[in-house]
């Protein structure tokens, strides 16, 4: 496990970026800014016509640290240690579950909470837990 | 207009997940890692990145939501539910088994895409295929719905 620093001051920073961001699209499409229902309403059945929308949201995310790496000339350093299969898995995990509970950390721990939703609350406390439980198994019942 | 303004609205929330550093999976991970407290290597940023988001989201939704519509849109689409189901529990219980067995959620993943990452590609790929899994499943008629007579008669 690789060890990383606490960065309070960047976290907030970036966080109130996250948050803007959030209410930016809602102030623009009157949406959730939930990545997980935005990822999972670009692929059918369409129950709407706002796929170019979405598709471009999904864009800027991607193209995030494009543009960093344009403007600083570099790049932070990022470690993923799982391997494949456990990617695959997670992968599947993460997708499934952030479908069939309406929501992700976007949608239910930002804005969920924002809006004081009791639903969002309840899924953010889950989550955060089965998370914890998880990577306590995985590092160190080992 | 509107297609290139949500490019933008994406683009500062993957800027904001960099600079937070949760598109790295590896701080993710030291902050679920509460096994650590004890030798002070917790790394307690993403509660940081949550307070921040949340703290502007609280005022801005507030305001926003005061509008008569959006811009771009007829009306505002929030959700009003407010019961807890099963599947409000069981939904984020496997999401979190996800998110802390590799450290991607699905933001971070997409953005960790943009930094030329195979392995957010196998995650995110797999996460779609969960994604369609799950609204396919969710959208099979119930048994309840198959046991109504289609014929009104019949009863």
């Amino acid at each position: 496990m690789t060890a990383t620093s606490f960065t309070p001051v960047a976290s907030l920073l970036g966080g109130a970026l996250i948050g803007l961001s959030a209410v930016l699209l809602m102030w623009a499409t009157g949406r959730i800014a939930g990545v997980s229902g935005i990822v999972a309403r670009l692929f059918p059945p369409y129950e709407d016509r706002a796929f170019a929308g979405r598709f471009a949201f999904v864009a800027g995310l991607v193209a995030a640290p494009i543009l960093v790496r344009i403007v600083t000339g570099g790049l932070q350093e990022q470690t993923i240690a799982a391997g494949t299969p456990v990617l695959i898995i997670a992968g599947l995990l993460a997708g499934f579950g952030a479908v069939w509970g309406n929501g992700c950390t976007s949608g239910h721990g930002v804005c969920g909470l924002s809006r004081l939703s009791v639903r969002s609350l309840v899924a953010t406390i889950t989550f955060m837990a089965t998370g914890v439980v998880t990577v306590f198994v995985m590092r160190h019942w080992s | 207009m509107a297609i290139l303004i949500q490019f933008a609205i994406g683009l500062v929330f993957g800027l904001g997940l960099i600079i937070s550093g949760m598109s790295n999976p590896a701080k993710v991970l030291n902050f679920l890692d509460i096994g650590r407290i004890p030798a002070g290597t917790w790394d307690a940023s993403l509660a940081f990145v949550m307070a921040g988001a949340v703290a502007i989201a609280f005022i801005g939704f507030s305001r926003v939501l005061k509008l008569p519509r959006p811009f771009f849109a007829e009306r505002f689409y929030v959700p009003t539910r407010k019961d807890i189901d099963p599947r409000i529990i069981v939904g984020p219980a496997i999401f979190g088994i996800g998110w802390g067995l590799a450290g991607f959620c699905p933001g971070p993943a997409l953005t960790a895409l943009g930094f030329g990452s195979a392995s957010a590609f196998i995650f995110v790929a797999a996460m779609c295929a969960g994604m369609v899994l799950a609204r396919f499943i969710a959208n099979l008629p119930t048994s309840a719905r198959v046991a109504t007579p289609t014929d009104p008669l019949e009863t």
